[in-house]
C-alpha cells in the first residue's frame, strides 16, 4: 500500500546493562520528511548507528524498498543510498568545498584527479536545490551554514536517496534555519526521503510530514504532524505534560548585587574591543538576561566579568566591593557562581570523576581538605552523593563515574548543582541549556527561577529567544559588544527584539539608577 | 554462570591488572626480538647471551658476590627510579619532561661540586642538587606557562646547555691526570651518603647507601602527593584541563612551573643519590648526556605511569642494563649489550598500545556475549 524507502522493523539493541533500542519500528516513506524526536539518551543515535552499520541489531530487520537488507558497515549503507549530515560536520578543514564533496568517490584517470566533471555536477546540484556554495572556498574560511550545505551536497553528489539530518539546526542562525527548511522541502519534493533528528518542536511542526517519538529506548509512536500539537509531541517525548512556559511570580528586585560601569574588554581577534563601554546592574531577586546573536561580545563580556580575561577599562562592583582586578578564586569565594558557556572546556575536568568535579569549586575548603593538605575523600564522597540525590544527576557508577562518560544533560546538571549549592549571591549562567533536551531544559529553568526567588541576582546570557522571553525579568540586548536596548519581557515582542539583535535598531541605554 | 563471566571481565578490565599484563607482554616480546637479532649475528652464543642479560648478578656462582652485585644494581636502579618519578610526575600534569636528562646532569654537577670543591656534608650537597635541578626544570615550566614554549623543545636544548656547563664546572674538581672528578672517598668522606648498615647486607658493598631507601620513600611520597592531597588534585586538574583549572580559580600558570620544578628536583635528587654514593666519578669530557634520564622515560612508561609501578620497572630496566655487561664479548661486539637493552626498553614504550588493544578485544567480546545472551532469549 504505502511505499516505504526504508523500514527498520522491531529493532532491538542491547548493551551491557541497558537496552538502547527496545523493539523500535521506524518506517520512512518515499519523499517524506520524517522527524525522529527524543530526549538525549532516548536511543536515536543507536538507531542511526544501526542504520549505518556501525552496530548490528540484536533483533529485528531492515528493509529497503520492501526487500530485506544486511548493513554490516558504513560502506553497505552508502551503497544503499543512505547519507547523513552529522551534527558535528565531517569535513577536512583545510580542503576546499569541492575536494570535500568528492572525497572518497573521486574520479581519476591514470591516478590523476578529474575534477572538471565533478565541479560541473556540484554546480548543477547546487543550482537545482538552491544550495549556494563556492566550490573553491576552503572549509575553515566559510560559515557554518555553508559547511552544512557542503555536507548536503556531499550526500547528493553520491546520489543518496535517503538523507539523514542529525540536529541540523543547532549551529545555525535563524536566517540559515529558514533556508535549510526550504532546502529540505525541495529535496523531499524531488523524491528524496528525509529523516530529521531533532528535539526542537517548532521545526518539526514547520517542516515534517510525520514524526516518530522515542523515549528511553522504547518506541512511543508515530503521528502525522498536521494532526498534532507541540504540547502533544513534548508529552510523548518526556512521558508527561511539560509546561513549556516557565511559571514564575513577578520579580521583587532588592539591593544591587552587581554593578558594572563602562566595562570594555579587548578582542583577541581584531583591534576593536569585543566589549564596549558596557554598564549594567543586577539586583537581588531578578533575572537579567543578555540577549543577542552568538558572537556579539557576550563571551568576552562574561570572561571579563568572571576574571578569565582581564578587562581593559571600567569598574565591576559586586556587593559594593570593587572586583575589577580580583583573582578568579577570590571572586568565586566572595559570592559569584558561574555556569560556563562551554561545559567541556571550562565547566568540567572530563577525566576526573563526578565527585571530583562536584568539589571543583570547594575542594580547598576545610570541609574537604584537612590542615595538612590531604583531601578528605569520605567527606567528598558524601557531599557528592548528597548533590547527586538532590539534583537527580544520573550516571553509570555514581560519584566514581568519569565525567566524560556522562550524558550532556547530566554533565550540565552536575555543574548546576555545584554552582547553586555554593549558595552564591550572583549566579552567572551562560547558555545553560545548550544542547539539552526538553526535560533537562525545564529542570534548569526551574532552578534558575528558584535561585531568583531565593533572593540571588541571576545574570543569564542566552542566544535562544524563547529562553530569554520565558525567564527574563529584564532584557538587555547586546550587539557588537554594546548594550543597544533594555526591555521588559511583557512589553516587547520577539520581532522587536530581533531588530535590536540584528543591529537595525538601537536606543540610548545609559547608566540607569 | 553469567555472573561468573562478568566477574572475570571485571578483573581483566582493572586498570592496574591491565598495566601489569601489558608490561610483562612488552618485556617478553622485547626479549624475543633481542634473541632473534642475536641469532642472526651469531647463532652459537645467542642463548647464553640472553641468559646473561636475564641473570645479571646471578652470573656469579658465589652467593656473596651475587649479593654484592645485586647491591650495585640497586644503587643504579634507585637513580633510575628517581628519573622515572620525575617523568611521571610531569606527565600527570600533562607535561612531557624530556629535560629529565639535563636536570639529572645538573643534579650531578651541583652535588659533586658542593661535595668536592666546597667540602659540604652529604645532606647539603643533596639539597643543592635538588635546588639547582628544580631551577632548571622551572625554566622550562616558566617558558611554557608564560610564553607557551613547548616544554619538549626547551628541555632538549637545556639538556645540552646543562651538559657542557657541568663539564666546565666539574673540570675545576677533576683529578690532574685523568678526566674524572676526584673520588669522594678521598676528597670528602663526609660528602658520601651514609650506609646505615645497608652495606653489610650486600656483602660489604659500600656503595649501597640510604639513597636506595630514599628513592623508594620518594616513590611512595609522590604516589601520596598525587592521589591524596589537595596539591595533587590541583596539579592533575591543571594537567587534564587547564581551562577548567583557571575557571575554578586555580593558578594554572604557577602549577605548571611548580610541577616542572618538582619534576626537576626529583631528577636532581636521583643524580645526587647516585654520585654521592661514590659509585662513579663524573667524566668531564663526555659529549653525550648520561642515558639515566632517558631510561627514566622508559621506566616511567613500563611502570604504567604509576609511582609504585615505577619501582619495579626501574629495577627491571637496570637489571637488564647491568646484565648486558655480562654478554660474551668474544662472540659479539661490545655494543651488543646496549643494543639488546635498547630493544627491550623500546618495547616497553608499547605498554599503552597493548592496553588499548586489550580493551578493544574485551569490548568486542562483551558485545558477542551480549549478542549470545540475546539469542538465548529474554531472561
Amino acid at each position: 500500500m504505502d511505499n516505504y524507502a526504508i523500514e527498520m522493523l522491531n529493532i532491538t539493541k542491547k548493551f551491557p546493562g541497558i537496552i538502547a533500542n527496545d523493539n523500535i519500528t521506524l518506517r520512512l516513506k518515499k519523499g517524506e520528511i520524517h522527524a525522529l524526536l527524543g530526549e538525549n539518551g532516548a536511543g536515536k543515535s543507536t538507531l542511526m548507528s544501526i542504520l549505518f552499520g556501525f552496530y548490528q541489531p540484536d533483533g529485528g530487520e531492515i528493509k529497503k524498498d520492501g526487500k530485506k537488507v544486511e548493513i554490516n558497515n558504513p560502506n553497505d549503507a552508502n551503497a544503499l543510498g543512505i547519507g547523513m549530515v552529522h551534527q558535528h560536520f565531517k569535513l577536512v578543514e583545510c580542503f576546499t568545498v569541492l575536494d570535500n564533496i568528492i572525497l572518497g568517490v573521486e574520479t581519476t584517470k591514470g591516478g590523476f584527479l578529474q575534477k572538471k566533471e565533478a565541479r560541473q555536477k556540484v554546480l548543477e546540484l547546487s543550482k537545482k536545490y538552491g544550495l549556494s556554495v563556492d566550490p573553491d572556498a576552503v572549509i575553515e574560511n566559510i560559515t557554518v551554514g555553508m559547511q552544512q550545505r557542503t555536507e548536503i551536497l556531499k550526500m547528493l553528489y553520491r546520489d543518496n536517496e535517503i538523507l539523514i539530518f542529525d540536529e541540523p539546526t543547532a549551529v545555525l542562525t535563524p536566517q540559515e534555519i529558514k533556508e535549510l527548511m526550504a532546502v529540505m522541502k525541495s529535496l523531499a519534493a524531488e523524491g528524496k526521503s528525509i529523516l530529521f533528528i531533532t528535539h526542537k518542536l517548532a521545526e518539526i511542526m514547520e517542516v515534517a510530514d510525520r514524526c516518530s517519538v522515542l523515549r528511553k529506548g522504547k518506541y512511543i509512536g508515530t503521528v502525522d504532524v498536521k494532526d498534532t500539537s507541540p504540547e502533544q509531541l513534548s508529552a510523548m517525548m518526556v512521558g508527561r505534560d511539560v509546561s513549556l512556559a516557565v511559571e514564575k511570580k513577578p520579580a521583587q528586585p532588592g539591593d544591587v548585587v552587581l554593578d558594572i560601569k563602562n566595562m570594555s574588554v579587548a578582542s583577541k581577534r581584531s583591534k576593536k574591543d569585543a566589549v564596549k563601554n558596557v554598564s549594567l546592574q543586577v539586583r537581588r531577586g531578578e533575572i537579567v538576561c543578555i540577549a543577542g546573536i552568538d558572537g556579539n561580545g557576550q563571551t568576552e563580556f562574561i570572561y571579563g566579568l568572571s576574571g578569565l580575561e582581564p578587562v581593559k577599562s571600567g569598574l565591576i562592583m559586586m556587593n559594593g566591593k570593587d572586583i575589577t582586578h580580583m583573582p578568579i578564586r577570590k571572586r568565586l569565594v566572595s559570592g559569584m557562581s558561574h555556569i560556563p558557556e562551554d561545559r567541556h572546556k571550562h565547566g568540567l575536568v572530563l577525566d576526573f570523576s563526578l565527585e571530583d568535579n562536584i568539589v571543583l569549586q570547594r575542594y580547598f575548603e576545610p570541609e574537604f581538605t584537612d590542615k595538612f593538605g590531604f583531601l578528605k575523600r569520605n567527606a567528598i564522597r558524601e557531599y557528592a552523593n548528597k548533590l547527586i540525590k538532590q539534583y537527580d544527576i544520573r550516571s553509570g557508577q555514581g560519584p566514581a563515574t568519569k565525567a566524560r562518560d556522562m550524558s550532556g544533560g547530566n554533565q550540565q546538571k552536575a555543574i548546576i548543582a555545584r554552582e547553586i549549592d555554593k549558595n552564591p549571591e550572583l549566579l552567572i549562567a551562560v547558555q545553560p541549556t545548550r544542547g539539552l533536551d526538553v526535560g533537562a531544559i525545564e529542570y534548569i529553568h526551574k532552578q534558575l527561577v528558584a535561585q531568583r526567588d531565593a533572593g540571588k541576582g541571576v545574570l543569564l546570557v542566552s542566544f535562544e529567544l524563547d529562553e530569554v522571553m520565558n525567564l527574563a525579568d529584564r532584557i538587555l540586548v547586546m550587539y557588537e559588544g554594546e548594550i543597544v536596548g533594555e526591555f521588559s519581557p511583557d512589553k516587547v515582542s520577539v520581532e522587536e527584539l530581533g531588530l535590536y539583535m540584528a543591529g537595525s535598531k538601537r536606543m540610548e541605554v545609559g547608566a540607569h539608577e | 554462570m553469567n555472573k561468573e563471566k562478568t566477574k572475570k571481565t571485571s578483573i581483566l578490565r582493572n586498570d592496574g591488572f591491565q598495566t601489569v599484563i601489558s608490561s610483562i607482554l612488552c618485556i617478553l616480546i622485547g626479549f624475543l626480538i633481542g634473541y632473534i637479532v642475536l641469532l642472526v649475528i651469531n647463532p652459537k652464543g645467542a642463548g647464553d647471551a640472553i641468559l646473561a642479560i636475564m641473570k645479571n648478578f646471578l652470573y656469579y656462582s658465589s652467593a656473596s658476590a651475587a649479593k654484592k652485585y645485586l647491591g650495585t644494581t640497586l644503587v643504579k636502579a634507585s637513580a633510575l627510579l628517581m628519573c622515572a618519578l620525575s617523568v611521571l610526575f610531569a606527565n600527570k600534569v600533562g607535561l612531557f619532561n624530556i629535560g629529565v636528562a639535563g636536570q639529572y646532569v645538573v643534579g650531578a654537577g651541583a652535588s659533586l661540586y658542593f661535595a668536592i670543591a666546597l667540602g659540604m656534608p652529604w645532606y647539603v650537597s643533596l639539597l643543592a642538587a635538588i635546588i639547582f635541578a628544580a631551577a632548571l626544570g622551572g625554566i622550562s615550566g616558566f617558558l611554557k606557562s608564560y610564553f607557551n614554549v613547548n616544554e619538549v623543545i626547551s628541555c632538549i636544548m637545556l639538556n645540552w646547555i646543562s651538559l657542557y656547563c657541568v663539564n666546565m664546572l666539574l673540570s675545576l674538581v677533576k683529578e690532574s691526570s685523568t678526566p674524572y672528578t676526584r673520588p669522594l672517598s678521598s676528597a670528602n668522606k663526609d660528602g658520601l651518603l651514609p650506609n646505615m648498615g645497608l652495606d653489610k647486607i650486600f656483602s660489604n658493598n659500600k656503595f649501597v647507601t640510604i639513597g636506595v631507601v630514599l628513592s623508594v620513600i620518594m616513590a611512595v611520597a609522590v604516589s601520596i602527593l598525587l592521589d591524596k592531597t589537595k596539591f595533587g588534585y590541583e596539579l592533575k586538574a591543571t594537567g587534564m584541563n587547564k581551562h577548567a583549572a583557571k575557571y575554578c580559580g586555580m593558578k594554572e600558570k604557577r602549577n605548571i612551573i611548580v610541577t616542572m620544578m618538582i619534576s626537576g628536583g626529583l631528577a636532581g635528587m636521583g643524580a645526587a643519590i647516585f654520585y654521592l654514593s661514590g659509585i662513579e666519578q663524573w667524566m668531564v669530557q663526555q659529549t653525550s648526556i648520561p642515558a639515566m634520564g632517558f631510561n627514566g622515560i622508559a621506566a616511567a612508561f613500563l611502570g604504567g605511569l604509576n609511582p609504585i609501578g615505577a619501582i619495579f620497572a626501574s629495577y627491571f630496566i637496570q637489571h637488564i642494563t647491568s646484565g648486558g655487561t655480562y654478554v660474551d664479548k668474544t662472540m659479539y661486539c661490545t655494543q651488543i649489550s646496549d643494543l639488546m637493552v635498547a630493544f627491550i626498553i623500546y618495547l616497553c614504550g608499547f605498554v599503552f598500545f597493548f592496553k588499548l588493544a586489550l580493551n578493544k578485544y574485551l569490548d568486542k567480546r562483551d558485545e558477542k556475549i551480549a549478542a549470545k545472551m540475546n539469542e538465548g532469549g529474554e531472561e
